[in-house]
């Protein structure tokens, strides 16, 4: 079935603006397609007249350091992120998260950028990207910024940006000093639409000695119609010692007070609230033993 | 139109193709590079990958564009110089291609591994082919072939071949010959029923009702009709004859005329030009429809106030098993243990989307209007077409093409009788090609069942009664029904002596797809109750639960519930024996134990299931064997090999009884008008009927040639010895080729037509030989529980499986591995759920079969206790490995955290709650949580 007509390849960030404002709304940004071209195809979305492929961008498909911050292009895959040695050192939530999207061959088409623009509740690399404290660049109504990540997310399945019209450039993050690590993980089920039942990634810094929590990022989700920072964890852990009785002290008020919902055919609130304890422990441990061993992450 | 610039298997091409192509229809319409596949178009199945610059990606979701400067390799790139790549030659060897849909996506995504990383371990092959599906093998093959043509490529040797131990072999029976055209399957040459294209032809559609009952008002075809490019518009009106068929009860409408009776009934058909203007032809078709009450449960459909599905009500029919005195049965019993057991729809998921091509009489190389089609019955392919065109059987020729799989999937009418129509209508030739969305919505499924089964024992361990009820959820047309719940209800017993039993069945009509025929065929739904009742009651007496079926175990000269005595080859001791010798660790064997989170658990168990069609109809398959003078021959029947292995199966019985090299037979299937029927291919029948015709025929006619060359050698036919397609006579011989010269000089043709009959069977309720021969299996497998997550693992599955005898054991290995991953796909992931009579399971992203991560390792053994009037002994294997997976699953889930799974597949939510909870039983599954 035939669901878009002309397939558009610029190699620029400014022809990719034309050719969106030339189409007046009748276009689309694709990167990887990979959700994109099943929606078209299963007719959740209308045909598209035309489809602006900005994966053939250079400035938008590299991973690389500036000063003190990693930038992602928004048309990096998921392949590309897992191989790449400066995000294993500095981001292996994102490396670990982009590493179970889909099977290889998503991975490899699939993009990051999408992956944020599909703006679901529990995306696996978005989910990092949020623990990662990162900004997303982004052309909004013409005019080039960054935003925080929390920020892209309006509701379940919509993002800040009008994909006709607007583009998604690339995300940044703070390269951490001192004893930082991250950790990610996730809890499937074998039946039905592949999509996480809960994820979880987490970014640490502990202090020179490796016992006090100086920084505590944690995303988990889905929790809510947009994937947020759990702010009232974090708090119960900022300052205090990372031994096992703070992060179980942290895990119960999790428990009291994350109430996630049942999800129909993926799975109960009180499954999912079983099983927020099990992935911080999980991911807590995982990032403390990584930022003692010196694991730069 | 931009040009497209890429490189295909090292050519340079340009191209002037539309910009909406995506890289899989560049490939296959207009390179016509057809080993590429399409199995869902969702980036679900992987079938479809092809390499895109090294990299592997799904190329029916690839925007041909995208691809553009970009070098493409395809399957049919690989070979160079007519060498096999190592992966494809190494695919072949270790038997890793069955119907050999997926083989190319395999084969392509294992290449990408092996350049990326030349020793991967099975942890590196299970990530990089985590998305592409096989559905036939089980994917235990497939890994040993990837390392071990990554072994090669590494100028080491090739990893032996994990070949089951058999017994003895003969010349050829006995022995892993490699799969007729194989070779073809891991080129990309061979030819699916998509792959076929003929000058002039147009494309159909068709629409399907959206309501799962509804009466029709009104058709409007008149928009549709004026659409440019569209050739025809049917509607019930243009059935010229019977506007029904149905493989055992004839209610199943060509085209919908008054009701429609679920989500996916064919209402209307079109052909047109492409198959963009069919899709839009049939959304301009206005069918006005009047909503009925929905009947969507089988329970509900019993219920006296339950609205009719048809006229003449709900009940398909009441299956009654009646042994013994069940009264005396239970007073004689110290244990009573009865349940409620619930198994879901499953789909067949077979990679092949159904596709039929219409050709009408008069187009070049058609003499009469013929069908090209992957089915597993040609011949009532054929029946059913002529019935609805009005026209005898004979003015139709159905060809049957390769089969991307079926496990019971293909038997019922797809598009074949609505391709005929077209064809004729239009004069020229009309392709059907179902999405994978509408085939999901569309063909029979396995049936949903409510099993309540109460088993009683005494304290001795001695079975002594069995009482239970089945529902099983027939959907909205018969189908197979009949037969498969009679199959439900008569291997209820499981395979054991029970001397008293009382056994119910209703098969209901409901507002659901309906359900047929699917590997296993009712006996993997008893089974799942009955095996479980059977370790309860184990546990209840404090036995062993392997001895408590050993202790029941049918032996021969025990005699079912059905009445019929076993006289030979039962095997199932001894499966039982070699299972429990496999399942222990130095001598001892321990159920079940913990290791911080995970809790590990064995669980047990045993099935039986019959060969062959029995309960008194007439089994019988021909087949032919024609000699040529270039000393080949070629054994001609109309069975299907969906994958399975049957051509090869009946090579190896004519080259046995030629005493010829396999290489120089040929097969030819599935053609009405050149080969004899065989029958339908299903219950697990072919290699017994056909494999005895095709032996029987090959022994006539080399009685035939032993005449003829004694008279014209002037030597006594009794000291003229065959061999290795030589006639060895005093000394010196002659070739195969001349005695077919000099049959032809005298008037004989060098050929030879069987007929083969099975031994009598007898109706179910009349006592006596109900089936000619049954196969037996023993299963465990070992599970891990994360009693943190619930998320549940089957690490490692046992298995003996007595198959009268091994004709080629490598495949019928491939017949177990695959049997069994399909099983833990039913157990574990697999469900169709319906809502009020409309399918959720509308896309493939919405039902998980087992991919490779899934494996667990299997351990595959024989037991080879003969059937006497099987070919060399055989009898069926295609469904038995499919049967007792399910319990034992359940059974070692149990054992690991003393919780109960009475509902499948196995929802890891529920069963944390259970555990969290100190809960023992768990009676809903995963599409409960809502």
């Amino acid at each position: 079935m035939k669901v878009w007509n002309r397939y558009h390849t610029p190699s620029t960030i400014d022809e990719a603006l034309q050719l969106l404002a030339d189409y007046n709304g009748a276009a689309r940004v694709v990167a990887g397609g990979t959700d994109l071209l099943i929606e078209l195809r299963e007719g959740a979305r209308p045909p598209q007249e035309a489809l602006v492929d900005i994966t053939f961008i250079p400035e938008l498909i590299s991973v690389h350091q500036s000063n003190d911050h990693v930038l992602i292009g928004a048309a990096v895959t998921h392949d590309q992120i897992t191989k790449s040695p400066l995000l294993n050192n500095h981001a292996r939530c994102l490396v670990e998260s982009c590493g179970v999207v889909g099977g290889p061959q998503v991975r490899n088409v699939g993009t990051i950028g999408g992956n944020v623009a599909h703006a679901l509740p529990a995306g696996d690399g978005t989910i990092s990207l949020v623990a990662l404290d990162s900004e997303a660049e982004i052309i909004l109504s013409g005019e080039r910024q960054w935003v925080p990540i929390a920020d892209m997310f309006v509701g379940p399945g919509k993002s800040l940006i009008d994909p006709t019209r607007d583009l998604l450039l690339g995300f940044r993050f703070k390269v951490q000093a001192g004893k930082s690590a991250s950790a990610f993980e996730r809890i499937m089920r074998p039946q039905g639409v592949a999509l996480p039942i809960m994820g979880c990634a987490v970014s640490i810094t502990l202090d020179d000695s490796s016992t006090i929590f100086e920084q505590v990022r944690i995303c988990v989700a889905p929790t809510g119609p947009v994937p947020s920072r759990l702010s009232e964890i974090e708090d119960v852990l900022l300052g205090q010692e990372a031994s096992e009785e703070r992060i179980e002290a942290a895990i119960s008020s999790a428990y009291d007070t994350v109430r996630p919902r049942t999800s129909k055919y993926r799975a109960t609130a009180d499954y999912r609230r079983e099983v927020i304890p099990v992935l911080l422990r999980r991911t807590l441990h995982t990032a403390i033993s990584r930022a003692r061993q010196g694991h730069r992450d | 139109m931009t040009e497209l610039i890429l490189t295909v298997n090292h050519q340079h091409f340009s191209l002037d193709v539309p910009e909406s192509r995506t890289l899989a229809e560049v490939l296959r319409l207009d390179l016509g590079l057809t080993g590429t596949k399409i199995g869902c178009e969702e980036a679900e199945c992987g079938i479809c990958t092809v390499l895109v610059d090294g990299i592997p990606v799904d190329s029916c979701l690839f925007p041909a564009f995208k691809g553009y400067g970009k070098h493409i390799l395809t399957i049919e790139g690989l070979a160079q110089n007519g060498h096999l790549h190592p992966v494809q030659d190494n695919f072949i060897k270790h038997g890793a291609v069955q119907c050999g849909f997926c083989s190319p996506g395999l084969i392509m995504t294992s290449v990408a591994l092996i350049d990326a990383c030349p020793n991967p371990t099975d942890g590196d092959i299970k990530t990089a082919l985590k998305d592409t599906y096989c559905r036939c093998t089980g994917y235990s093959s497939v890994i040993q072939a990837i390392k071990s043509a990554a072994s090669e490529m590494r100028g080491k040797a090739a990893l032996p071949v994990n070949e089951p131990v058999v017994e003895d072999t003969e010349r050829i029976v006995g022995k892993s010959v490699p799969p007729y055209e194989v070779r073809d399957k891991v080129t990309g040459k061979a030819r699916y029923t998509d792959d076929y294209v003929f000058p002039n032809m147009l494309f159909a559609r068709t629409l399907r009702s959206r309501y799962p009952h509804a009466r029709i008002v009104n058709i409007d075809t008149s928009a549709a009709e004026k659409l440019g490019g569209v050739h025809a518009v049917l509607t019930y009106k243009d059935v010229p004859g019977e506007n029904l068929h149905g493989l055992v009860r004839r209610d199943w409408p060509v085209l919908c005329e008054d009701v429609v009776r679920y989500v996916g009934d064919a209402v209307a058909i079109v052909a047109a030009d492409t198959p963009e203007i069919a899709a839009k032809a049939i959304a301009l078709i206005d069918v006005e429809y009047d909503p009925l009450p929905v009947v969507s449960d089988p329970e509900y459909a019993h219920d006296p106030n339950a609205p009719h599905v048809h006229p003449g009500g709900n009940l398909l029919k009441h299956i009654k098993v009646r042994h013994g005195d069940i009264e005396k049965g239970f007073a004689e019993a110290d244990v009573i243990v009865e349940r409620e057991y619930r198994t879901p729809i499953v789909e067949h998921a077979f990679l092949e989307p159904e596709c039929a091509i219409g050709v009408p009489e008069g187009v070049e190389g058609h003499d009469k209007l013929t069908v090209y089609v992957g089915s597993q019955i040609p011949y009532q392919d054929r029946e059913q077409i002529a019935q609805a065109m009005g026209i005898v059987p004979d003015q139709i020729r159905v060809r049957g093409t390769l089969i991307g799989g079926g496990f019971g999937g293909k038997e019922d009418i797809a598009g074949q009788i609505h391709v005929a129509m077209l064809a004729r209508v239009t004069g020229r030739p009309v392709k059907m090609l179902y999405t994978r969305q509408e085939s999901l919505i569309f063909h029979p499924k396995r049936h949903a069942t409510i099993i309540r089964i109460k088993t009683g024992a005494k304290r001795s361990g001695e079975l002594v009664a069995v009482q239970a009820e089945l529902y099983g959820d027939a959907g909205a047309y018969a189908s197979l029904s009949d037969k498969v719940m009679t199959r439900a209800t008569t291997h209820a017993t499981g395979p054991y002596v029970v001397p008293n039993a009382k056994i119910d069945c209703y098969a209901m009509y409901t507002n659901n797809p309906p359900a047929g025929a699917f590997r296993g065929f009712g006996v993997t739904q008893s089974a799942f109750a009955v095996e479980q009742n059977m370790d309860i009651l184990a546990e209840q007496i404090g036995i062993d639960p392997m001895e408590f079926r050993r202790r029941n175990a049918q032996r021969v000269g025990s005699i079912t519930a059905t009445g019929q005595e076993l006289r030979e080859s039962v095997g199932l001791v001894q499966t039982l024996d070699h299972v429990y010798d496999d399942m222990r660790q130095n001598g001892t064997l321990q159920w079940s134990w913990r290791d911080g989170h995970k809790a590990y658990g064995w669980g047990v168990g045993s099935a039986y299931k019959n060969t062959g069609l029995g309960g008194g109809a007439p089994d019988k398959a021909i087949a032919e064997v024609e000699a040529f003078e270039d000393g080949s021959v070629e054994v001609r029947t109309s069975s299907a090999d969906m994958g399975q292995g049957l051509a090869h199966v009946l090579a190896q019985c004519v080259a046995e009884e030629f005493t010829l090299p396999y290489e120089r037979v040929r097969v030819l299937l599935s053609d009405t008008d050149l080969t004899p029927d065989g029958g339908p291919t299903t219950a697990s029948r072919q290699t017994f009927v056909s494999g005895n015709a095709a032996r029987l025929a090959a022994s006539t006619l080399r009685e035939a040639f032993t005449r003829t060359a004694a008279e014209h050698l002037d030597y006594p036919p009794s000291e003229l010895r065959y061999e290795e397609g030589l006639l060895h006579y005093n000394g010196d011989h002659v070739e195969f080729g001349d005695i077919v010269r000099w049959m032809k000089a005298s008037g004989i043709m060098p050929k030879a037509r069987h007929e083969y009959w099975a031994p009598q069977t007898r109706p179910l309720g009349e006592g006596g030989d109900m089936h000619f021969a049954f196969s037996y299996a023993t299963q465990a497998a070992l599970v891990e529980v994360d009693i943190e997550t619930g998320e549940v693992h089957v690490l490692k599955v046992v298995s003996s499986t007595d198959v009268g005898r091994a004709i080629n054991p490598l495949s019928l290995q491939g017949q177990i591995e695959g049997g069994i991953v399909m099983a833990l796909g039913n157990t574990i992931s697999e469900a169709f759920i319906v809502e009020d009579g409309i399918p959720w399971t509308s896309t493939l992203s919405r039902y998980k079969m087992p991919s490779i991560k899934h494996t667990p390792e299997i351990i595959t053994r024989l037991v080879e206790d003969r059937v006497s009037s099987g070919p060399y002994g055989a009898k069926g294997v295609g469904e038995i490995p499919s049967i007792c997976t399910a319990p034992a699953i359940s059974n070692a889930v149990y054992n690991a955290t003393g919780v109960r799974i009475y509902s499948i597949p196995i929802d890891q939510d529920a069963l944390l709650r259970a555990i969290k909870n100190g809960h023992e039983e768990v009676h809903t599954t995963w599409s409960d949580v809502r």
